[in-house]
C-alpha cells in the first residue's frame, strides 16, 4: 500500500513560490518630479520593509516642504504647457498605451506589490493588477468623450490634483486617483503611503515609456508631514484622499475656506447579511472573501456578519471549517490565502481591539494555524456573540477579524446594518432576487453587493455615506470631481 | 442503512456564480514536488478504467484489465487502478482474468439500461442482477432523468432504492447525468435523493452526453456529500466521470476533495475517476516527476 500522506495531509504541501527575479529593486529611490528622479533637498530617506520577513527592501526619499513645492510647480507648468494643450484624443492614446504596458509587466508589478505590502501573490496577480490595468483602460476611453459624460454641459479640467493614498492597495489606489485625473486633463502630485511606495515609483518608468510629457504625474514619497504639506499647498486645485476617517476629518478642517475641491474615501464597517433562504455554502465562501480578502485591510471589507437565527449555527460551523483551511504564510507562495499583516503598528491595533472585544464579552475563536516566526501575522478570527454596543462592532478593525451577530426579522438586520457611523459598503446573501433589492435599498451605504462581496469595477462608482467619505470614484460619477462643469 | 426520502424543503439553493468562482479558485492551487508525486500516484489508484463502446470485445476488456492491474510496465510500484468499468456482457470476462491474478482491482459494471435509462424498471433491475451474478463488485446505475426533470422525485428515489436492493452486496454508484440535469439546484436535489436511497457513491455522468464531469458540478456534489455526512454520519463516495483526460485537471479534483471533504475521502474507497485516457497522462506526468523529462506517449500502453 502506497503512502499518499505527502498529499493527503495538506500541512505537508510544499511552497509554490512565485519567481522574484523579474523585480529589479534599486537600493534607494528618489522623488519623481518633472519627469526625472530628484534627490530630496534635505537628504532624508526612510526604509521600506517586507512585512512578511521584517527585512528592509530599499530606501525611499522623504519629501520636504520644498520638494513638494517643486513637484506642485512641475505639475502646474505641465498643466499650463504641453499637457494642457493636448487634445483628449491624444491623452487617451497615452493612457491606452500605459494600460497596455501595465498588462505586459503585470507579473513584475504583482511580485513587487506582494514584497512591499505583504498581500498574497494570488490576490496581487489575479485582482490588484488586472484592476489597475482596467482602470487605465476605462478612463483612457473617456479622455476624448467627456462631453458625452455630461450631455449638454461644458466641461473643463481643474488644474493640479494633490492625491494621498493608503497602503492596502498601493498600485490600485494610485490607478483610481491618477487615471480619472489625467483622463479629465489635470496633472497630478501623488503621495503614496510611507510603507508602500515601490510599485508607484516603478510605475513612473512606464509613464516615461508611454511618452507622457514631464510633470504630468509627480510622486512625492514620505510620511504624514509630506502629505500635509502637499494637501495644504496653495497652488493645488483638487484634493483626493483615501485613508482613515480620523485623518479625513482633519483634512476637511484644513481645507475649509480654501478654493480646493475634495473627495475623501474613508473607513467602513460593512455588514454582510445572511438570510435563511441563502445558498449557504456559497454565502459562507463569499463571507470569507468579504472579510479575509487582503488580510481584512480593506475599507469596504464585510467585517460585520449578521446571520438569521435559523441558519446561525450552520453558518458559524461552516465558517470555522473553511477558516481552518485558509493557508497563512509566505505571500509569495501561490497557495497562500492570508498574507502578512501590513505593519507592526497595524498588528498592535488589531490585537488591542480584539482584546477589547473579549473584555466586552465576545467569544473569541481563531483558526489555530501555526504562524511564521518573522514578520507580522494574525490568524483569521471570529468574534461571536457580539452586541451592537461593542467597540469591535462600531469601530473599524482593518484586519482579519469578523464580528458575528444574529437577527430574526429583516427590519432588525437593516437597523443593525445601518447602526454605525460608517456607510461605505454592505451586502446581502439571499436566493430571492426581489428581497436582495428591497433590503439593499434600505441600507445607507455607497456600494452594495448581493450574493457576492468586494467586487470592484472601474465602471462602477465607489464611495461612502456618513463618515465613510464624500464623493465617488469610478464610473461617470468618478469623473465629476475632476472637472469643472459649466452650462 | 434504511432508505429515507430527503426532506425536499430543507435542500438549500445553490448559487451558480458562487460555485463557479470557488471552483476557479481551487484551480489556482499549485502542487509541487513530493506532494504532486503522491497526488499523481493516488490518482492512479483511484482510476475506474473504462470501456463502454458497442465495439468492445473480450480481447479489449482483457487487455484493459491487465493495464488496470499494472498500469506502467516500467514502474511496477505504480497502481493498481481501483477498478475496471465495463458493460454487463463483459463482466464475466473481466472477473475471470482479475480472479486469475488475485488482484485487488474491482469489476464495475454499468447497468439499468445505461446510458439513457430508458427501459422499464423491471428490465433495469434484471440488468443489474445479471451484472451482479456475472461477478460485478460495483454497479454504476443511471437515474431516470425524464422522471426527475418532470418533478417525479419520489419515483426516482424509489427506483434507486429498488436497484440498491437488486445489487445485494455489490456497491452502488448512482449516475446523475449532470449534463442533462442542467442546473446546480437539480444536481443538489438528485444527489440528496441518491444518498437518501442508499447510494454508496454518487457519480456525475455517463460520459455519453455533451457535458460530463466539471469541477463546478463535482463541487456541488461534494458539498451535498459533506452535508449528508453531517446529518447522518454516513460517508458517501464521489466519482466524477467523463472529460477528465489530463493529470493537471485530475489533481485539481483531488485538491477539491481535500478541501471540501478532507483526507478521510482521499482513497479509492471514497473517490474514483471514471476515465479512459487519463491513465496515460498520469503515467507520463509521474515519469516526468521521476526523470525530469517528458517521454513520448508511445512508451505507454493505450489499454
Amino acid at each position: 500500500m502506497s503512502d499518499f500522506s505527502k498529499f493527503t495531509d495538506s500541512n505537508n504541501d510544499e511552497a509554490a513560490l512565485e519567481n522574484t527575479s523579474l523585480v529589479d529593486l534599486r537600493e534607494r529611490y528618489d522623488l519623481y518630479i518633472d519627469g526625472g528622479w530628484l534627490a530630496p533637498e534635505e537628504g532624508e530617506y526612510m526604509d521600506t520593509i517586507n512585512p512578511a520577513t521584517g527585512k528592509k527592501l530599499a530606501e525611499v526619499a522623504v519629501a520636504s516642504v520644498g520638494d513638494v513645492d517643486l513637484a506642485v510647480q512641475a505639475a502646474r507648468s505641465a498643466y499650463e504647457g504641453e499637457w494642457g494643450y493636448m487634445s483628449g484624443l491624444e491623452r487617451g492614446k497615452l493612457l491606452f498605451r500605459l494600460a497596455r504596458l501595465i498588462q505586459e509587466r503585470s507579473r513584475e508589478f504583482a511580485v513587487l506589490e506582494t514584497l512591499d505590502g505583504g498581500k498574497p501573490i494570488r490576490e496581487s496577480r489575479d485582482i490588484d493588477l488586472p484592476l489597475v490595468a482596467s482602470h487605465f483602460f476605462y478612463h483612457a476611453g473617456w479622455a476624448d468623450k467627456l462631453e458625452f459624460a455630461f450631455p449638454g454641459r461644458s466641461v473643463r479640467s481643474l488644474g493640479v490634483c494633490a492625491q494621498v493614498i493608503p497602503w492596502n492597495f498601493p498600485l490600485l489606489m494610485a490607478a483610481w486617483k491618477i487615471a480619472p485625473a489625467l483622463a479629465c486633463g489635470n496633472t497630478v502630485v501623488l503621495k503614496p503611503a510611507e510603507t508602500t511606495s515601490l510599485s508607484v515609483l516603478r510605475l513612473m518608468d512606464l509613464f516615461e515609456e508611454a511618452g507622457f510629457p514631464p510633470g504630468v504625474v509627480n510622486i512625492v514619497t514620505g510620511a504624514e508631514e509630506t502629505g500635509k504639506s502637499l494637501l495644504n499647498h496653495p497652488d493645488v486645485d483638487k484634493v483626493a484622499f483615501t485613508g482613515s476617517t480620523e485623518v479625513g476629518k482633519e483634512i476637511q478642517r484644513q481645507l475649509a475656506g480654501t478654493h480646493k475641491r475634495f473627495t475623501l474615501e474613508l473607513g467602513g464597517k460593512a455588514a454582510q447579511i445572511v438570510f435563511e433562504d441563502a445558498a449557504i455554502d456559497q454565502a459562507v465562501e463569499g463571507v470569507i472573501n468579504g472579510i479575509f480578502f487582503n488580510q481584512g485591510h480593506v475599507c469596504c471589507a464585510g467585517s460585520r456578519l449578521l446571520v438569521q437565527e435559523g441558519v446561525y449555527q450552520e453558518v458559524v460551523d461552516k465558517l470555522k471549517e473553511r477558516m481552518n483551511q485558509l493557508v497563512i504564510g509566505d505571500p509569495l507562495d501561490k497557495n497562500t490565502d492570508i498574507g502578512a499583516i501590513h505593519s507592526s503598528q497595524q498588528l498592535a491595533r488589531i490585537s488591542e481591539l480584539v482584546a477589547c472585544g473579549e473584555a466586552e464579552g465576545c467569544e473569541l475563536w481563531d483558526s489555530g494555524q501555526e504562524l511564521p516566526k518573522e514578520g507580522s501575522w494574525y490568524r483569521p478570527t471570529l468574534l461571536l456573540d457580539c452586541a451592537q454596543s461593542h467597540r469591535v462592532v462600531q469601530e473599524e478593525i482593518f484586519g482579519p477579524v469578523l464580528t458575528v451577530q444574529s437577527f430574526r426579522t429583516p427590519q432588525e438586520a437593516i437597523d443593525k446594518a445601518n447602526n454605525t457611523p460608517y456607510g461605505l459598503s454592505g451586502g446581502v446573501w439571499t436566493d430571492k432576487g426581489a428581497k436582495s433589492f428591497s433590503i439593499t435599498s434600505e441600507i445607507r451605504a455607497g456600494v452594495l453587493w448581493a450574493n457576492t462581496f468586494n467586487k470592484l469595477d472601474p465602471c462602477s462608482p465607489f464611495g461612502g455615506y456618513k463618515e465613510s467619505g464624500i464623493g465617488r470614484e469610478g464610473g461617470v460619477h468618478g469623473l465629476a470631481p475632476y472637472v469643472e462643469i459649466g452650462f | 442503512m434504511m432508505p429515507s426520502l430527503p426532506d425536499l424543503s430543507q435542500i438549500p439553493p445553490i448559487d451558480q456564480r458562487g460555485v463557479e468562482e470557488r471552483a476557479a479558485r481551487i484551480q489556482t492551487r499549485s502542487l509541487k514536488g513530493e506532494g504532486k508525486l503522491a497526488a499523481l500516484k493516488l490518482a492512479v489508484s483511484m482510476l475506474d478504467i473504462t470501456t463502454l463502446e458497442g465495439a468492445d470485445s473480450p480481447g479489449k476488456v482483457r487487455q484493459m484489465c491487465m493495464n488496470a492491474m499494472r498500469p506502467d510496465v516500467r514502474a511496477p510500484e505504480i497502481g493498481p487502478a481501483a477498478a475496471v468499468c465495463v458493460y454487463p456482457s463483459m463482466v464475466s470476462v473481466a472477473r475471470k482474468l482479475i480472479d486469475k491474478h488475485a488482484s485487488t482491482v474491482k469489476v464495475a459494471s454499468v447497468a439499468t439500461a445505461f446510458p439513457s435509462g430508458q427501459a422499464p424498471l423491471a428490465l433495469r433491475i434484471e440488468d443489474t442482477k445479471f451484472a451482479v451474478e456475472a461477478g460485478a463488485d460495483e454497479i454504476d446505475m443511471v437515474i431516470s432523468r425524464g422522471k426527475f426533470l418532470s418533478g417525479k422525485f419520489e419515483e426516482v428515489f424509489e427506483e434507486i432504492v429498488q436497484i440498491k436492493e437488486a445489487c445485494g452486496d455489490a456497491h452502488l454508484k448512482v449516475i446523475l447525468e449532470t449534463g442533462e440535469l442542467q442546473t446546480f439546484d437539480n444536481i443538489r436535489i438528485a444527489s440528496e435523493l441518491a444518498m437518501g436511497a442508499g447510494a454508496d457513491f454518487i457519480k456525475t455522468s455517463t460520459g455519453k452526453v455533451g457535458v460530463n464531469a466539471t469541477l463546478p458540478n463535482t463541487l456541488v456534489m461534494l458539498q451535498a456529500i459533506r452535508d449528508y455526512y453531517r446529518r447522518t454520519g454516513r460517508m458517501v463516495g464521489m466519482k466524477p466521470a467523463g472529460g477528465i483526460s489530463k493529470a493537471k485537471l485530475a489533481l485539481q479534483y483531488l485538491i477539491m476533495v481535500r478541501e471540501i471533504l478532507g483526507k478521510e475521502w482521499l482513497s479509492s474507497d471514497w473517490f474514483r475517476f471514471g476515465a479512459s485516457s487519463l491513465t496515460t497522462d498520469l503515467l507520463m506526468q509521474l515519469r516526468k516527476q521521476s526523470t525530469g523529462n517528458y517521454q513520448s506517449n508511445c512508451y505507454f500502453s493505450k489499454d
